[in-house]
């Protein structure tokens, strides 16, 4: 035991520049990973990586009209890694993304069809964003009330959940409400969001739209809940030892069932980019697997709303990335590019941190007193399926 | 009895990321001897061990090992497979054992006897069995290892050191899971080890087993080793001044350490004799009646039991772990609900309530704080920073408006608890994780007894804290006994529940066998009912 010392002024900075080296650098060693065996694929088709990668960034973010669809791809996927990451928060692994950004969706749509034409757009924006987020909202209930009420395994519940309400949407649109020879609804009447080209000219063709606008709202929203509410703080504790939550007052299991319904909502909000801002209409299979990465959102972007955001960009780079390259390469090269990113994050990211770790140590940050005693290493969390960072931004 | 050098480490460095574990660590023990190495929680006690036993490499120093009459020889670096072959072996803190195999099962694992393509298990079994009488570590070769007693468990893990050849043995904190008997039976059996040429190794930072079992005592502190001693010229009181590196108030003095103020029990500090408060406020504070707890092993883990505590009164609960006081606990504070009897708690009025149909927060709320018996697991969020840590469990009285936390009330409430409880380093955004164990149950202690409380739940206060630390926590709990709170001590270490409690409990088999007066609970009245073998008829 020392006595108390008066902390160096240096101290804070040192732990800031600490989480920023713990925050990025190990997602940055991961691309740089996928960055190697992309360039080993793609001299294996007999092409220049410089060409290719320049083709693909020129492609997407160098164009208005490519950098205007990794908007319009992002934002889906910034709504269903949302969904996904606050479901982990709370040690909830939400397989059923997927379904209930189909189910926010269709809902919004036959809210839209509903509505009168006329209808003032706040109105109507307004009832299909609700319609969105009880369309995604319901479906996530289900694996949350079971997983509470019965200890049924929410992974399973919503793994299962996708192919029954995907089923069942496409079984209402085909046998009730498409127009024919399509398989989507007919167009809506009213809640119909403006595309960015209406702003900028320059998008023009491309689908992003002012969903995007939501989607960065939504992100901010769960930063704000997730670090700065009572709620937020109890979900966290939830995630992080649930037994710890229940010994502070936390109903554990009410909060396992009010996650999966913010998580569905999260997800169900999802459909508006594509229902509300670029076809105003449902359409079978819209979706198109942006559920599931919504998982890889979540991974690589820590969980955390702001990384969410930004590995959303990343992937939905990577897609539109794909369509541009397909010249030099096959688009498939891309596919697996991505996959490349979401291993190397997976592995890459843990022994980073370890490094990262060892290197402190011998600085000696980190264990400038006495009172820190035991290692991180030495204390593993009880509830470690997921690598939960309790970062703050 | 003792010879020549069995074991000799020098300048052992052995490092954990960031953390020093061992810094220049040095321990010399001599043959056919006990040998007790005692010092506080994370002085590197088992990790100095640890690499003696193989399991890590050390990063610097060198280990020697000796063995028969051959000379020392330079072992560094070894691995468990070669320590076990050379005869160095370590029961550990946590039993490694198949709890599905029986005793000899687990004993012939990995060097199986066989009769053609079948285990010979008969074989075992009478090899086991001499080995046994041997020994003195009695217990039935063919009994499921899930069906044994913790202290039995405890004997099969040092049988099965013995059966593959050990003749040093490691023993790592043995009797922290043992009853006062058991620990006698142990001492029996280490002694007669050692009479047989066998050399042990005790790591222990229970000073009273280091003068009753020990010949040589090598003290460390912060990972280097202190000091070296002969028993006999030893005191509880410099091994406590060498360990710590200051004078401590020792919570224990004059229980454990009788022998040094004369035998004299609790002569230091009685202010309940005097002046006590039960006198001025008889009333009950807490009443537990007819209370049965089903657990998924048992339906009645906890079986009508029935007691109060009063305003200003300290209950001891003793008894060895798994007797039912984890579920007690559990449905006191509403983590688990009882399948019948009720829980009352006094209100601001002093009329008991019955709160059993209240939930957790519920009874927090109406005054029940409760420093629980696993820190890491329940206590704690250990990702969270201090100050999240202390307001866990009143987060709901931390928020502007409905649902926004107060940040600024957070920030202060944590300075202020960390100024009164010497939280070290006193740094709020600190991860729990990051804290030494002692802090890290100071959090707990702080935010359960830094608010408003009438009755305390105190689980196993001192487990894996340092005696600095116990020191602290013990002033807590009598300080609040002065304050007129009431507070159920449930603890594992005797030498506590003495030290502390007006009253004493003791738990068996989900049962209270005896409830007696503070005065005339001793280790010896105590034990057999600690063990069933009174008590238990009626």
């Amino acid at each position: 035991m020392t006595p108390p010392t008066d902390r160096p002024a240096s101290d804070g900075v040192a732990r800031v520049r600490a989480h920023i080296e713990e925050s990025i650098l190990p997602p940055l060693v991961a691309l740089v990973i996928a960055a190697v065996v992309g360039d080993v694929l793609i001299i294996i088709f007999g092409q220049s990586p410089g060409d290719v990668y320049r083709q693909l960034l020129e492609g997407t973010w160098g164009n208005a009209y490519g950098f205007g669809q990794v908007i319009y791809k992002a934002t889906t996927l910034t709504f269903t890694g949302l969904a996904v990451a606050l479901g982990i928060r709370a040690g909830l692994f939400n397989i059923g993304a997927e379904s209930q950004l189909a189910s926010g969706g269709f809902l919004a749509a036959l809210v839209g069809l509903a509505m009168p034409r006329g209808t003032p757009a706040v109105v109507a924006v307004v009832a299909c964003l609700l319609a969105a987020a009880a369309g995604g909202g319901a479906v996530g209930a289900i694996p949350g009330a079971l997983k509470a009420r019965f200890g049924a395994s929410e992974v399973i519940v919503t793994i299962m959940l996708n192919f029954v309400v995907l089923a069942l949407l496409n079984y209402i649109v085909a046998a009730h409400i498409h127009v024919s020879e399509t398989l989507h609804t007919p167009e809506m009447n009213a809640g119909a969001l403006p595309r960015l080209t209406s702003v900028f000219p320059k998008f023009a063709g491309s689908a992003a739209n002012t969903t995007f606008l939501l989607a960065i709202a939504a992100a901010a929203g769960v930063w704000w809940f997730l670090f700065k509410t009572r709620p937020g703080y109890e979900l966290r504790a939830v995630g992080l030892q649930p037994d710890a939550a229940e010994y502070g007052g936390v109903r554990v299991g009410t909060v396992w069932a009010k996650t999966m319904i913010l998580s569905g909502m999260l997800a169900g909000l999802g459909g508006l980019n594509y229902v509300l801002g670029y076809k105003h209409y449902y359409e079978e299979g819209f979706a198109g697997g942006s559920g599931f990465l919504g998982i890889a959102v979540a991974l690589v972007g820590r969980n955390h709303p702001v990384g969410v955001v930004i590995a959303a960009l990343l992937f939905a780079t990577l897609s539109q990335g794909g369509l541009a390259v397909n010249a030099l390469v096959p688009k498939q090269m891309v596919d697996v590019l991505t996959a490349v990113v979401i291993i190397a994050v997976a592995t890459a990211v843990p022994e980073v941190r370890r490094a990262l770790a060892a290197a402190r140590s011998s600085s000696g940050i980190g264990n400038r007193e006495s009172g820190i005693a035991e290692s991180a290493r030495t204390q593993e969390p009880p509830n470690s399926r997921f690598p939960i960072p309790d970062s703050r931004p | 009895m003792s010879g020549a050098a069995a074991v000799r480490m020098a300048g052992i460095v052995k490092r954990f990321g960031p953390v020093v574990a061992n810094a220049s660590a040095d321990l010399e023990v001599a043959s056919g001897e006990i040998h007790a190495l005692v010092g506080e929680n994370g002085a590197g006690k088992s990790t100095l061990m640890r690499v003696l036993a193989g399991l890590y490499p050390p990063d610097a120093g060198t280990v020697g090992v000796a063995t028969g009459s051959a000379p020392l020889r330079d072992v560094t670096g070894w691995t468990t497979r070669q320590a076990i072959d050379a005869g160095v072996a370590m029961v550990h803190q946590h039993f490694m054992l198949v709890p599905t195999l029986s005793v000899a099962e687990n004993l012939i694992l990995g060097r199986e006897l066989r009769r053609g393509l079948a285990l010979d298990l008969r074989a075992a079994e009478r090899e086991v069995r001499d080995l046994s009488e041997r020994t003195g570590l009695r217990v039935d070769p063919s009994r499921l290892v899930s069906d044994l007693s913790v202290g039995e468990a405890q004997r099969v893990e040092i049988l099965k050191t013995l059966y593959r050849g050990a003749k040093v043995l490691i023993l790592d904190e043995p009797t922290a899971v043992l009853s006062p008997p058991e620990v006698g039976d142990l001492w029996k059996v280490l002694r007669r080890l050692r009479d047989d040429g066998g050399t042990v190794i005790l790591i222990t930072h229970k000073l009273d087993e280091v003068i009753e079992i020990s010949e040589t005592i090598t003290v460390m502190r912060a990972g280097r080793t202190v000091g070296r001693m002969k028993t006999t010229d030893a005191t509880p009181r410099a091994i406590a001044r060498m360990m710590v590196g200051r004078d401590v108030a020792l919570a224990i003095d004059g229980v454990a350490i009788g022998r040094e103020t004369g035998g004299g029990r609790r002569e230091t500090e009685h202010p309940r004799d005097a002046t006590s408060p039960v006198s001025r406020l008889p009333s009950p504070a807490l009443a537990v009646e007819n209370l049965t707890v089903a657990s998924p092993r048992r339906p009645n883990e906890v079986d009508s039991v029935s007691f109060t505590v009063a305003h200003g009164e300290i209950l001891g609960i003793a008894g060895v772990e798994g007797n039912g006081q984890t579920e007690l606990i559990e449905a006191i504070t509403g983590l688990r609900a009882p399948s019948s009897g009720t829980v009352s708690i006094a209100d601001s009025s002093g009329t008991l309530r019955d709160v059993t149909a209240r939930d957790v927060r519920a009874r927090a709320d109406g005054g029940l704080s409760h420093i629980p018996e696993d820190r890491h697991r329940r206590g704690l969020v250990l990702e969270y920073s201090v100050a999240d840590n202390l307001i866990l469990g009143q987060q709901h009285r931390f928020t502007g408006g409905a649902t926004v936390l107060d940040q600024a009330r957070i920030a202060s409430n944590a300075a202020s608890r960390i100024a009164m409880f010497d939280i070290r380093p006193p740094d709020e955004t600190l991860p729990s994780r990051a804290l030494s164990g002692g802090n890290q149950q100071k959090i707990v202690i702080a935010r359960e007894m830094g608010r408003d409380f009438t009755v305390l739940i105190a689980a196993q206060p001192t487990r894996g804290v340092d005696v600095g630390a116990i020191e602290f926590i013990h002033d807590q709990l009598r300080k609040a006994r002065a304050d007129g709170k009431a507070v159920l001590l449930v603890s594992a270490d005797l030498v506590e529940i003495l030290a502390l409690a007006d009253r004493v409990a003791v738990m068996y088999g989900g049962r209270v066998v005896v409830t007696l007066p503070g005065r005339e609970a001793t280790p010896e009245v105590l034990g057999p009912y600690m063990t069933g073998a009174q008590g238990t008829a009626a």
